[in-house]
């Protein structure tokens, strides 16, 4: 029986020929990575089992969440993973002011690439799938262990397989794609699975995009999402990287839970409504509705903070007034990209509009701060998770977006269709 | 090795922000997220909580972050047992590496109300309802599973291959 992209690599991983689902194996380890929240606490677990991390080259740390420090527990959290990246003297310690959020800074810096096998203390490290490597999010525990012996137990996952035909509308990006498809299949709907995106559309997603549609596979339960390794995928890694990727190709005859089958051309700008990122309305639905009105926005984070997604969001706000009941934060995800909107002049667009723009931080996605909010106010966030008070108050309310989406609410004061406002 | 308690009962989808919020997670104090667990979700049950009380849910438990403080404040809380119709994989393994104890039953689910006292049987796998006089039979831990369990955790399942 043949095998999935995932269940290949593994198998890779795991010195076996092949695996099937359901399996359980020990893999060996690529990236091992940990955050300023995940980090501190596995340090005195890692001690438990070894003094020296096992490989200082495939040990990451990135304090991302609760930095720049948001107050003295915080601070004292980054200092201790600081320390340990000092006296284990890691290839890979990214700090404020050279650094962003953990899901943005790894493929860009390089230290990511195809064919991997990867874990982070954080659920949304699935990001990289979109270089083609199998990489999931895991707990405090199996990190400190990960980094003590670079292996770690794992169920072979089966697999949802997703085939994408047509190119998307011109105000339609990944995040519309992933909302889209979470909404059809539920927040649990690929549980325990990867989610493997295969067919001819994905020549139309740039890397963003994909970067933005692996990142949210947890959203439906998933244990992976994984594209196929193509011509930009390579010329991504080739760009960033000096490691060695290794293409993976699922099996023709591999076996899938289910296939599913996606027109991009026929995907809408789409919004997840409170309390679920599976509750997924088209713009064309909402605007049958009442008004939604808005006290802010949040553009930025693992999900879509992004080159593009800034380019994207500045084209509708160009020359534009943010709408005066609302408030904007745009947090480019990296210094690099930072840099880039200097470049390109998007930071002028930005703060002429009247947004805030912060530095590099996962900030107000899970109410850390920069952006917390109080009872009763509603956010249209191109974050991943919009749970009960997820950012700030337990009666506030966040709706998911796409950055276009975002950006034109920011103007309209309510969600927003941006072919109505956008500036293309 | 049994456990009997009261029960706490949530719907679906219980994600790791509501049961401990990302406010309190500059601390990984086990107390004090301890006294924090299902902040946003049931801000009573800190207050309710006894030693060997049990949380039964319904699909998708602890969905969402990779937080380990979750498990961890409720194991803390003095909860001994959750059991639901299917778990979020983060939090599943998440939980047996600490030493939660976690069921799959979606029977259990469906047969257990909010107050009913319950004993599980961790062995056998077996779910009690001594309230109700019913009883239901949990999905047993894969073979390997049970081994990193039975070792007290992976720190100690680790530490023991080395």
């Amino acid at each position: 029986m043949g095998m999935t992209m995932t269940q290949k690599i593994l198998a890779a991983h795991a010195g076996l020929d092949s695996v099937v689902a359901g399996q359980l194996i020990e893999a060996k380890l690529d990236v091992v990575m940990a955050n300023d929240i995940t980090g501190p606490m596995a340090l005195p677990i890692f001690k438990e089992m070894a003094e020296k991390v096992y490989d200082k080259d495939k040990v990451v740390l990135v304090p991302d969440h609760f930095t720049p420090n948001k107050d003295i527990k915080s601070a004292e959290n980054s200092k201790s993973i600081r320390e340990f990246a000092r006296e284990q003297g890691l290839t890979w310690y990214f700090e404020q002011g050279k650094s962003g959020v953990e899901h943005a800074i790894l493929p860009e810096a390089g230290v990511v690439v195809g064919g991997e096998c990867i874990i982070g203390a954080d659920s949304h490290t699935c990001t990289y799938g979109a270089l083609g490597a199998f990489s999931t999010g895991v707990g405090t525990t199996d990190i400190a262990t990960g980094m003590a012996t670079g292996e770690l137990w794992f169920k072979v996952p089966s697999a949802v397989k997703f085939v994408l035909t047509g190119k998307p509308g011109p105000y339609v990006s990944g995040k519309d794609v992933i909302i889209h498809i979470i909404g059809k299949i539920g927040v649990d709907g690929a549980l325990y699975k990867s989610m493997e995106f295969t067919g001819g559309g994905i020549a139309n997603l740039s890397m963003d995009d994909r970067f933005t549609m692996a990142n949210m596979a947890i959203e439906a339960g998933a244990k992976n999402g994984i594209f196929p390794v193509d011509e930009q995928a390579e010329a991504y890694m080739k760009e960033h990287s000096k490691k060695e990727y290794k293409i993976y190709e699922a099996d023709a005859d591999a076996e899938y839970d289910e296939v599913i089958e996606i027109d991009l051309a026929e995907v809408r700008p789409t919004v997840a409504f409170p309390h679920l990122p599976g509750n997924a309305k088209t713009i064309d639905e909402i605007e049958a509705m009442e008004p939604i009105r808005i006290d802010q926005v949040v553009i930025g984070s693992c999900t879509n903070g992004r080159m593009e997604d800034m380019r994207r969001a500045a084209a509708i706000l160009k020359g534009q007034t943010v709408h005066p009941d609302v408030r904007v934060m745009v947090i480019p995800a990296t210094q690099k990209i930072y840099k880039q909107c200097i470049a390109e002049g998007l930071l002028d667009i930005f703060v002429d509009a009247g947004c805030a723009v912060n530095t590099p931080s996962c900030g107000p996605c899970m109410g850390g701060h920069m952006g917390v909010m109080a009872a009763g106010e509603r956010c249209v966030s191109t974050t991943n998770r919009n749970f009960v008070g997820r950012m700030g108050h337990v009666d506030s309310l966040i709706y998911l977006a796409s950055p276009e989406v975002a950006a034109a609410s920011a103007i309209a004061g309510q969600i927003a269709n941006p072919e109505k406002v956008g500036g293309r | 090795m049994r456990a009997t308690g009261h029960v706490f009962k949530y719907g679906d989808n219980v994600d790791t922000d509501v049961i401990i919020p990302a406010r309190y997670l500059n601390s990984f104090d086990a107390q004090e997220l301890a006294s924090h667990a299902m902040a946003d979700i049931d801000p009573e049950f800190v207050n309710r909580v006894k030693p060997g009380d049990m949380i039964v849910a319904n699909k998708n438990f602890g969905c969402g972050s990779s937080r380990e403080h979750a498990p961890l404040c409720l194991k803390t809380a003095g909860v001994s047992c959750v059991i639901a119709e299917t778990f979020a994989r983060i939090f599943y393994r998440n939980a047996i590496n600490i030493g939660l104890p976690i069921i799959e039953c979606p029977e259990a689910a469906k047969g257990i109300e909010a107050g009913d006292e319950v004993e599980v049987d961790f062995d056998s796998g077996m779910i009690y309802n001594r309230t109700k006089g019913t009883e239901f039979k949990g999905q047993p831990f894969p073979e390997f599973m049970q081994k990193l369990i039975a070792a007290g955790g992976l720190v100690k399942y680790t530490n023991s291959k080395r």
